[in-house]
């Protein structure tokens, strides 16, 4: 039980407690609350890969701007507790069999493939800052520009939709 | 026993500096206060507090006692797990934040355990500071919405639209910065400053004049201080997001306020103004002695001002202050080994010192920004300054070259 | 080291519970998030490849997974709120006829 393993369960174990609180919670800033959780897991585990940048990436922006982003819209609409109606109850009984059944499938599939996937030995200079800015504008500098487009129009498109009607 | 020492000390030392380190910082925030009190005071014509104690100085004891034995309510109807973890969470991200803050150049062996002035020394600790300040939003917007209250969700979201506002504008004045260093760690910043041994020439301060004003601007409004404390100003909001906060849920919204201020003053030092290194040239070796210069004089003055206070306590406490300055200036001066290792501590606190100065300074003297004004301050003016401020700086390097 | 299979384990029972999450829950909002649940799986996936091969091109797909992730939180969440104040409910079995 090395030290990188014991991590990673701790990890892994907070992002699935996490997840199963986004689901179990009645009040959905319960839910954003435990989304918060699995994304700093989550990041916490993009930092035991060697991926330092993308960690603080995902904590900056996802955790510190997206999950802000749907706190404020929870605050703003005042969204209470979810109501209790009983309109099927077929998509529990056969629904939740089913998504087990199908997480299932995907994790046999990945315990086949053992063999093949291993760690790098080299991982951390391979995936620096300095390795992915030099990928991201070299190789990727069209799809770079395009999401900066991208932007530009979601932005258009939040300040259209947030207009009074007068 | 020393086996046992060695072994560990991967886990020891780091528990050490943990716990001296956050001993340190809550003393400097208490005493914070106090300055703040005194500083303030004089600049509106009176004596601030100096009744607890000679000149004041037992005050931020008497408000910690009184946060201690106060009433701490719980309002009916909150949310109780928001309630709870708002002021927590904003108290854990702002002692944090100070794990990656490097404070001094040297590194020493305690136990074997090759360790530095520090508790972390990763190489994304500009990022790791910038993770913390997004995360900072929550524990207002959460204190201001779990109070139920609506003077409190008011102001928490204020005061949440204000913080992210901000940010950006802060993440951005620092691009400057890295483009020049090109390192993201706090420690490889300060070591580019250090350049050519010219002191004060090669800081940061003077290529990024522009940087660094954005990035102060910007860093005000993120903790929340004059004039930019609209969301939390008695007069407007009662007191904002934290209303319905009480003894020591309050003041652990209060800690993390000082401490906040705190790291921001040490970012601001190793960003721009050289962190540990002293303005002056390597060369110049006489200035070592200057810590020394500055305290001797000290300790005896606060030795003469004891001895005339009006009260026995001070009569006995201040020259009793006063002596133990003056003989830590002199052992300065008879050691110099111990004088070399205290100069980049000195330099360090003296800067961080000058910056909460400043910051006391504008609570005393500015007004308040209106929320409109506020806002679109930060979005139409300081985010495209910060924006022509990386702009001009890449378009520099480009022409010149990074300088040493 | 930890063997990347256990990364790509935990994606996807991340995404499984995604899943379940976007197919039970009743409010837009937690609907929103089960996705965003869900995009998390995938950059996890995306990065643990990346450390396998030992190149930086998953932690691009990371980047733009990220961006595009915010960007239709934006839009997302502006639509869900005109859509909150027109039926006056945030429950999403009342939001099925195309009258109002």
């Amino acid at each position: 039980m090395t030290a990188p393993l014991v991590i990673f369960f701790v990890l892994a174990a907070l992002a699935v407690l996490g997840a199963v609180s986004l689901i179990l919670q009645r009040h959905p800033i319960h839910s954003a609350l435990s989304l918060i959780v699995v994304m700093v897991a989550l990041a916490g585990l993009y930092l035991l890969m060697g991926a330092e940048f993308i960690a603080a990436v995902q904590i900056i922006v996802y955790g510190g701007a997206i999950m802000v982003l749907f706190v404020f819209v929870i605050m703003l609409l005042n969204a209470g507790e979810e109501e209790r109606t009983n309109f099927s109850k077929l998509a529990t009984y056969a629904g939740i069999p089913l998504a087990v059944a199908m997480t299932g499938f995907i994790a046999a599939a990945i315990a086949r493939s053992s063999g093949s996937l291993s760690p790098a030995a080299q991982g951390g200079a391979l995936t620096s800052t300095k390795a992915l800015s030099m990928l991201l504008f070299n190789e990727f500098v069209y799809p770079f520009e395009l999401t900066s487009f991208l932007i530009l129009v979601a932005i258009l498109g939040a300040i259209v939709l947030a207009q009074r009607e007068s | 026993m020393n086996e046992f020492l060695t072994e560990y000390a991967f886990l020891i030392v780091p528990i050490l500096k943990i716990a001296i380190l956050v001993l340190l910082v809550l003393t400097m925030d208490a005493y914070l206060t106090w300055i703040e009190r005194k500083v303030i005071a004089h600049i509106q014509a009176r004596w601030g507090p100096h009744r607890v104690g000679p000149h004041g100085l037992l005050q931020p004891l008497a408000d910690g006692l009184k946060f201690i034995f106060k009433e701490d309510p719980l309002p009916a109807n909150v949310d109780k797990l928001a309630y709870f973890l708002a002021p927590f969470l904003t108290l854990m991200l702002a002692l944090t934040s100070l794990a990656v803050i490097p404070f001094g150049p040297q590194r020493f062996k305690i136990f074997g355990y090759e360790t530095h002035v520090g508790i972390a020394d990763v190489n994304i600790s500009l990022l790791v500071l910038f993770a913390i300040t997004a995360l900072g939003v929550y524990g207002v917007a959460l204190a201001g919405w779990a109070s139920n209250s609506k003077y409190s969700l008011l102001g928490g979201l204020r005061s949440s639209a204000q913080m992210i506002s901000y940010e950006l504008a802060l993440t951005l004045s620092v691009v400057g910065v890295l483009l020049i260093a090109g390192d993201f760690s706090l420690r490889g910043i300060v070591e580019h400053q250090s350049g050519t041994g010219r002191g004060i020439l090669s800081w940061n301060i003077f290529p990024q004049i522009i940087g660094f004003v954005c990035f102060f601007i910007a860093a005000i409004a993120e903790t929340n201080r004059v004039p930019f404390d609209l969301p939390e100003a008695e007069s407007e909001l009662v007191a904002g997001f934290h209303t319905e906060y009480a003894s020591m849920k309050f003041a652990m919204f209060f800690i993390a306020e000082y401490t906040s201020m705190i790291t921001v003053s040490c970012l601001a030092t190793i960003l721009f103004f050289g962190g540990w290194l002293s303005p002056f040239p390597v060369s110049w070796t006489f200035t070592h002695y200057l810590p020394s210069v500055l305290l001797i004089p000290f300790g005896l003055w606060v030795i003469f001002d004891g001895m005339r206070y009006e009260n026995l306590l001070g009569r006995i406490l201040l020259p009793g202050v006063g002596t133990a300055l003056a003989a830590i200036g002199a052992a300065l001066i008879v050691f110099p080994m111990i004088n070399d290792i205290v100069q980049g501590p000195f330099w360090f606190l003296a800067k961080v010192f000058t910056f909460l100065f400043v910051y006391i300074w504008m609570r005393g003297t500015l007004p308040r920004f209106r929320y409109d004004q506020l806002m679109s301050f930060g979005w139409k003016f300081l985010l495209p300054v910060s924006i022509a401020n990386v702009v001009l700086t890449a378009v520099a390097i480009l022409i010149w070259g990074r300088l040493s | 080291m930890v063997p990347t299979n256990h990364y790509l384990l935990l994606s996807a029972i991340l995404f499984g519970l995604g899943i379940v999450g976007f197919v039970f829950k009743r409010n837009i909002i937690t609907l929103f998030m089960s996705i965003e649940l869900m995009l998390n799986a995938v950059n996890l996936a995306f990065v643990a490849f990346s450390q396998s091969l030992g190149k930086p091109d998953g932690e691009v797909f990371v980047l733009f997974v990220i961006v595009v992730a915010a960007a239709e939180a934006a839009v997302g969440l502006g639509i869900i709120i005109l859509t909150a104040r027109n039926r006056r409910s945030l429950n999403v079995e009342r939001v099925d006829l195309l009258k109002l």
